[in-house]
Formats: C-alpha cells, structure tokens, sequence
C-alpha cells in the first residue's frame, strides 16, 4: 500500500507549536509511507491541488492528513481524494491542532506527539478497506413544532414548495406572540392585520395538516425517516362538527374564574373559549380546571346551546402518528416575570421592583394589549389598577437582561425597539402625557431602526435617561421611580402613574422537554443550540432537525421570519432528492458466529438491531442471527463492545484497525 | 442553650441599650451568652478600605478566639460586626492565599469553624413560639415600622438569609411580640451610615426620608437591629427637627428593647429611658388600655 502523509500548519494554528517539516520529515522514512510533505493551509485550493498531484504521481491508495479536527475538514479532504480516485474512507485525519499544538505549548514535546498522532494513523489507514455510502429514502413531509409567525412561515414556505407539513401548536389557536401585538416597529403595521392572512392561509392551506391543542409526544427514527407521535389534547368539542358560532362561549356561566392567556391576565375569560376573536381554527376550547361541568357533574350549558351537539365532555387525548423526513423546532419565547423565585431558580425575581405585586407595574407584551384595539381598553391607554388614563409613564428597559445577578447574561435584544414603540404609542394616544425611558444604551441595529428611536426622542419628545432604576414603590396612588441620570450625574426620582418593564425573553418552559425529545442540545437558559453560529445557524446537530425563532435566542419578528424561512430551505434541501447518503460506518454482524443471544439489540440505543432468520436450502430454519438496519445504526460501537461472540463489527472501526493503532504507540 | 457574644465596640458605648436590653431578653428566654474573652475590633468601615488582608485578619483573630474558647455559635448584635465576620469567615474558606496569609498573621492554624448570627438569626433559632409564650405586655395597638438598613441581611449569598430587597424577618419577631409591624418602602434604604460624621446633611436628608416614611405608613415607632442605623435616625432627629422646621418626631427603639418590653421587663433595665427621642410617651399610650395579659 501507498500511503501519502500531508502535514498542514494552519497558518501558524500548528505551526507555532509543532514543527511541521520536521513531522513531514520524519513520517517520510516510515513504512508504508511513499509520499510526505507539510504545506500552509491544506484545506485551501493549492493545498489540495497538493495532495491530488501526489496521489496522481506517486499513485497513492491512502492518504493521511494531519491538520485540524475531523469535525472540520475530514469531508474537504475526502472529497478531493474521491475526485483523485482514492476511495474516501481511505482518508484519515491526525488531529494536530485541538489534540496537540492548541493544548501545549513546547515545541519539541508537542512535535514528537504529532509525530505519534499521524504514525497512529498511518498504522490504522494500512487497515482500511473501500467503502460506499449507505443510501436511504427520504420521507418528503415535514413536521412544524409552534405555531407562532416563524413556524407558520416554516410551514407555508415548505407547503408552497409543494412538499406536505404537519403543524403542531400546544395553544388552542396558532397565532403565538405576534397575534397578541398592537402595533410593530419601525413601521407601526398593526400586527394582526399583517398576521391573520397567513393565519387563514395555514388553515386553508391543502398542502398542511394543522393540529392545534397538541403536543409532539414521541420522536422516533433519524434524518429522512423520522416517525412521530402527536398527542392531541382533548378540547371537549368535536372540531369537525363545530360551526364556531360562539354561542358556547356567550352563554358558559363561568366568566371570572380563569385569566386570559391573550390577554395577559388583564381580564378573565370563560371556561369554554376561544382564546381570541381572529383565532385559527375558531373552534373553543373547555378548560377543565375552571368548568363547573368537571367539578360538579352540573351545568352543561355549553352542550345545551349548541345546536350541532359539538361539545363531547367524554372527549379523551388521541394519539397520532407521522412519517416524517425533517422537523423544524420553532417553540419560541415568553417573557421573564418578576415574581418572587423558588428557592434554587436559576432567575431571581426583583424585590426591588415589587416582585410583580404593583398593579400598575406591567410587562411589555401587558402594555401591548392595552395599546391594542383588540384589548381590554379597546386600544385606550387605561392604568390596570383604576382605569384610569396615566399621565405620566416610566419605561425600564433591561429589566433581568444583562444582570447575570438576576440569572441573565444576554441581552433580549427587542426590548430597545419595543420600548421605543410602546413610549411612541403611549405619546400618540395621550398627548399631555409624559413618557420616560430608563435604557442602560440604545441597540438598534436594524434596517430603519435607529432612525425610529430617534423619532420617538426628536418627533414624540420621549424623555430617555440613561441609568437604572433602583427601586419601584407605591406611595398614594403613585408609583416613585427611584433612579440615576448618569449623563447629568444626578439621582432621580419620577411619581409615575404607571410603569412598564421591558423583562427578559425566556425560552417557553417546554423548550428543554422539546430539545429533549428531539435529541437536540439546548443551553443553560434553555434555548436551543445551532451547530455553528456563524454557518450553520439554524442546524442543529441531529440530522434533520432545524430551528426557527425565539427557541434559538432572542428576536424579533424580521429575524425570526427569515430563520423560518431558512429553515424551510433547510428541509426543502433535504427534500430535493429522492436518497439521502449516509456514511458507512454503521455495524455488521457476522451471521456465522453469531449466537442469536440478542444483547446487542439490548444495548442498541437506535433500534436498529434486528433478527434474522438463517435456512437451508429446503427451507428448514437453521438459527436465528442479528442482522443491523444500516438506515437506524448510528455507528456508536456499542453492540460492538457488547457481543460475547465478537460478533459484531464496526466497518471503519474494526478491531484489527483499533489494534494497529495502539500497537503502533506501544512499540510491539 | 448558651451562645458566644461578640459585643463589638458599639454595644459598649453609643449602643448601651442594645447590650443591656438583648441580655435581659436572653436572661428570660433561657439563652446563656458567653462573651468571646479578649475581643478586640472586627475592623467595621475603616480596615476594609485600607487593606483586605487586614479587613480579613482582624474578624479572623476574634473567630479564632471563638474556636479556641469551644463556641460553635456567636451573635453579633451590630449588622456591621456581622457583616465583617460572616464575610471573613467566607473568604477564610475559599480563598487559599488569603488564609494562609491570615494564619501567618495570627501566628497559629484554626478551622475559623464558628457560626455566626445576627440578632434576627438569633431570634429565629430561639424560636417565635418562645417568644409568645412568655409575652407579658399586650402591644396590639403599637405600629411598628422593622428598618433593616444595609448591612443587616446581606451579603445574601453568603448567609443566605431573608430577602435582601423585601426582608420579612424582623416583622416576624415584632409580631411575636404582639405588636403589629407596618407595611412600607423604606426598610432597606440607605441612612447615611458613617457620613454621619464627614456629611451630617446627607444623613440627616437619608434619615429624614426614612423617617416621613415610616410615618406616613402610620408607625409609632421605628425598630432596628443596628447601632450605625440606630444614632443616625434617633440621634439626629435633634439637628433634623432644627433643619427641617415641622418635622414630626418618631421614636428609634432596638428591636430587643421591643421584644423585652413584651416581655414585661422594666423599660429602664432595657434602656428604653437612654433615647434622644424619648419612646416611653408613645409606648405608653399604646399599652395603657389593656396593660397585662
């Protein structure tokens, strides 16, 4: 065999600590080895031109490159030896940047480890043998987690492409944070009007299949060949027969028991109901917890009313299964509440702040139902407390974000724009009112941004100090300010009628339960993880599955709009061909040794161990053997480190390679 | 139950009542002080802003009389004596360098292993019901106002004790007494503390807001557990009533001349006739109605 050895220096990443010549130089006299060289950047061009040329000229059949983590080039390299007609699993890559030059920093010591680094895999690739890639079919349906604007734009993306796409929202309506705005920056477009076209265009959409009131239960199989179990709420009404006339809802006796989730806890709503006039689909919803039916056997007056006998109070939880080919994560944000924190919470509540117990200290998304015509004033700026009209209005922006004190060190990077429109709002609707914001710096770096902040400072006169409000107190009816002016150097002290906090985004609290099923890392705040945040923004590192929106971090509706967009383009991607390639490093058991005793279908973490049935030629059963589904292993080696027998193989990692590895260190 | 007493400086001067009320309360709650023999200063306001080894050291040499005297528990009365020490006692544990400079400094090794209270740790270890069950004095008609200052819950993430923003724990006590604490804002606000001396506008401006407060909330009376606190609002009411002319007056009590009152000792042995703001009117009115329970 003719092994190519290629010694990269990263520019000076390896170059610094290890003496790439000299490895170069030292490999070339090694067994085996018919071609050695260092260069500058092996991944680029040049570099590969380089190792192409070699194994052209010196008609190589291995090539081994020392150079950065696997993770990052093994697929460049294997590709320009595949066009050169050297199988690619006939590449192996030393990892002498993160293994060795990254992590010391003497230059003889950290050279003499490269050395072993790239002998260890010169020893392992005289073992390797020519593989081809495992193909497997692609489901073309995607599943859509979250209904809020990113996974609607997912799935009408996806759906217009021409692909199906299964919805599910947990809420009784789709819709999410945006149905619940006013007005949206910087262009002051009622959101609803701009949302409920592609609310009704999802719903009436031939190409999706919406299930609201669900939640995805169970995420079986891997990229193309996903299946998946939706559990369906029981809502109490049989969707395909209600009208949603409301009749149910006008007349339920139960009208204060239970908070609005629209509308921020601001009013109550009854035990059946639709969560909001536009809602997709229209169709009610009982909450048990509150129904005077559920309590006390008594009442029914929902089933009463209804002339198409809708309502099924025996209704139970269905359960429903999808083949699915990619999943898009889109389970967005709620805002950070100030209250008082369980012992042990990772967020703190603000004492300092009345710990949410000032009735007219609201939130941000508070303030835009009242601002909003479809909100409990009607759009009218009225105090929560009193009704009354305030006249003067104190905005604190950063509320929990950046205050790693308070369990945050992000910044929730909305909450400057929608402060600025929330004071803008307030000024266009009480002329004589004040309007104060509390900002710590302004960011708005987005197309027209800055230009609609400096509106509301120049054009609607909004007072921005910046500094930090210390402390939040009522005293007649008032609520003090306690603040610092830092530019003025003075301490300030504001008698506010009411007071808006721009608290944190948080990932929903199912967000981790999500990432959990899906099999997708998430981090310590539990919004989930891209693979690369430059690259590979909206990947994740299980195959298959995306992410739109605020699950992945804070943003607004532009960005979270283009990252559904891009994630539909992701799984479209996926969609375009027909066979998905996998690597063939997967596990092989050999039938004629193999015992039948089945442990490593035991062990096996993917279900991809199955039994096979051996016969003779008259068709008598001879033994049952394993038999591995290359489409579900995924080559973790643990059926192999388990067989009694050694049975079982993992092609690429086959022991006899593992040994020549170690044996090639331990010198025997 | 017997407890190590670290007294400080204060309880044995502007702070008198403090010493001699919370003795007299232990007396009839079965609680044995033992002080810490030999004390010297913890270094409260001016070693920490000359060196940290000596902020450190200084708390350090009284822990390690504790431990050398067999006191597993010692109260500190003054929130700034607490302060010091817990906070001593913090960094003694996990900052290796620091240690062994301190250890070298006092010349021998100890586990600095003492548990220390502050006057509301000590109150809540003894237990409210203790407190209830030996009330003599009916208080229901005396509205306090519980004013924690500064350094009394903090830092909380070392004593991990009460709500450093909305503490709760002093009203708990006043409440066993039978008095009835008041709702209000100004319970962690600043008084100035030791620009008592350097800036008396400032404190008496801090101080006088706390005050309108306390008063505005209906409050008889101002309880508080610290000694700083404590002469910052009752002794400069003097200068703030002459400064602010209508200023209304309030009296500035310990909250042990409080629990003591309850519990039936007599108002001179709790120093409650060592105020610049005489308390006695007001407490008086307030229990004259229905005297013994």
């Amino acid at each position: 065999m003719k092994i190519g050895v290629f010694v990269c220096y990263c520019g000076e990443n390896i170059g610094r600590t290890v003496d790439c010549a000299a490895v170069a130089k030292e490999l070339s006299a090694y067994p085996g080895v018919a071609h050695a060289e260092a260069y500058k950047y092996m991944c680029s061009d040049p570099g590969q031109n380089l190792i192409k040329q070699a194994i052209k000229e010196k008609n190589l059949d291995a090539v081994v490159v020392g150079s950065c983590s696997p993770h990052m080039h093994e697929k460049t390299f294997r590709k320009a030896c595949a066009s050169a007609g050297v199988n690619p699993y006939m590449v192996e890559i030393a990892n002498l940047r993160e293994h060795c030059s990254w992590i010391h920093d003497d230059i003889p010591s950290a050279t003499a480890k490269a050395i072993d680094l790239v002998r260890i895999a010169v020893e392992k690739v005289k073992y390797n043998e020519p593989l081809q890639t495992i193909q497997v079919p692609v489901t073309k349906r995607a599943l859509v987690i979250g209904g809020g604007i990113a996974g609607i734009q997912s799935a009408l993306d996806i759906a217009n492409a021409g692909f199906p796409v299964v919805l599910v929202e947990k809420e009784p309506s789709i819709g999410g944070h945006m149905s619940q705005l006013s007005e949206t920056f910087p262009t002051l477009d009622c959101s609803q009007c701009i949302l409920t076209p592609r609310m009704v265009e999802v719903y009436q959409h031939s190409n999706i299949t919406l299930l609201t009131y669900s939640e995805v239960e169970k995420v079986e199989g891997f990229i193309g060949n996903f299946k998946v179990t939706v559990r369906k709420k029981a809502r109490s009404v049989k969707d395909e027969v209600c009208t949603g006339c409301g009749l149910c809802v006008q007349n339920c006796p139960i009208k204060k028991k239970a908070q609005s989730e629209f509308d921020e806890s601001l009013t109550t709503r009854p035990a059946i109901y639709v969560p909001f006039p536009q809602a997709v689909p229209n169709i009610p919803v009982i909450d048990r917890s509150v129904c005077t039916y559920y309590k006390t056997g008594k009442c029914q007056m929902c089933k009463k009313v209804c002339g198409r006998e809708a309502i099924d109070f025996d209704q139970q939880d269905t359960f429903l299964t999808f083949d699915i080919g990619a999943i898009i994560a889109a389970t967005g944000y709620k805002l950070y509440k100030i209250d008082k924190k369980p012992e042990g919470h990772i967020y703190k509540g603000y004492g300092e702040y009345g710990y949410g117990e000032l009735k007219d200290v609201i939130d941000g998304l508070q303030f835009e139902r009242i601002a909003s015509a479809s909100g409990p004033t009607s759009g009218e700026i009225l105090r929560p407390s009193d009704k009354k009209e305030p006249k003067k209005v104190v905005f604190v922006q950063c509320v929990g974000s950046r205050d790693e004190s308070k369990g945050f060190s992000y910044c929730s990077k909305i909450c400057c724009m929608y402060t600025a429109k929330h004071a803008m709002l307030y000024k266009h609707k009480v002329h004589d009112g004040e309007a104060y914001v509390f900002y710590m710096d302004i960011r708005s770096n987005g197309k027209g941004y800055d230009e609609f902040v400096r509106r509301a400072i120049e054009e609607d006169g909004v007072k921005y100090i910046r500094g930090r409000v210390s402390k939040i107190y009522e005293e007649n009816g008032k609520y003090i300010v306690k603040g610092e002016d830092t530019i003025a150097g003075v301490r300030m002290e504001i008698d506010a009628d009411m007071v808006v906090l721009a608290t944190a985004m948080i990932p929903q609290p199912e967000n981790s339960k999500v990432a959990q099923l899906l099999g997708i890392p998430y981090d310590k705040h539990g919004f989930m993880q891209e693979v690369h945040p430059k690259l590979r923004p909206v990947e994740t590192s299980t195959g298959g599955i995306f992410l739109a929106g605020a699950c992945h971090s804070p943003r607004d509706i532009p960005e979270s709009v283009s990252m559904a967009s891009a994630a539909a383009a992701k799984a479209m991607v996926l969609f375009g061909s027909d066979i998905l390639e996998r690597e063939p490093v997967v596990a092989k058991v050999e039938a004629s040794t193999c015992a039948g005793c089945f442990y490593c279908q035991k062990v096996c973490a993917y279900s991809a161990i199955e039994r096979k049935e051996i016969r003779d030629r008259q068709g008598n059963l001879i033994k049952v053997v394993a038999y591995v589904n290359a489409g579900l292993c995924q080559g973790c080696g643990t059926c192999n480190a388990t067989c009694p027998s050694k049975s079982v193989e993992l092609i690429g990692f086959r022991d006899e390679q593992i040994f020549a590895e170690i044996q090639s260190l331990s010198g025997f | 139950m017997e407890i190590g007493y670290y007294p400080g400086c204060s309880l044995e001067g502007t702070a008198k009542e403090f010493d001699k009320s919370l003795k007299e309360v232990l007396k009839v709650l079965d609680v044995n002080l033992k002080e810490i023999e030999d004390w010297s200063c913890c270094g409260a306001s001016s070693a920490h802003s000359a060196g940290n080894t000596l902020a450190v050291a200084l708390p350090a040499r009284n822990l390690k009389l504790a431990d050398d005297q067999g006191l597993k528990e010692i109260v500190a009365p003054c929130a700034a004596c607490f302060n010091r020490l817990v906070t001593a006692k913090h960094e003694l544990k996990f900052d290796e360098s620091m240690r062994i400079k301190v250890e070298k400094l006092l010349e021998e090794k100890t586990s600095f292993n003492a548990d220390i209270y502050n006057i509301l740790q000590l109150f809540q270890k003894i237990g409210m019901e203790k407190i209830k069950e030996n009330v003599k004095i009916n208080l229901k008609n005396l509205k306090v106002a519980c004013y924690y200052g500064c350094l009394l819950v903090r830092p909380n993430d070392i004593i991990q004790f009460d709500d450093t923003e909305n503490p709760l724990s002093m009203e708990e006590i006043v409440m066993a007494s039978g008095a009835q604490p008041v709702n209000w804002n100004f319970k962690t606000e600043c008084c100035g503390a030791s620009l008592s001396i350097v800036h008396t506008g400032i404190v008496e401006k801090l101080s006088k807001q706390i005050m309108d407060n306390a008063i505005l909330h209906k409050a008889d009376i101002i309880a508080v557990a610290c000694p700083m606190c404590h002469s910052n609002l009752d002794m400069r009411q003097l200068n703030i009533k002459k400064d602010y002319p209508g200023h209304k007056e309030i009296p500035v009590v310990y909250i042990s001349e409080l629990v003591g009152l309850a519990l039936g000792i007599d108002p001179a042995k709790l120093g409650l006739n060592s105020h610049f703001i005489d308390p006695m009117k007001v407490l008086n009115s307030a229990i004259t109605e229905e005297a013994a329970i």
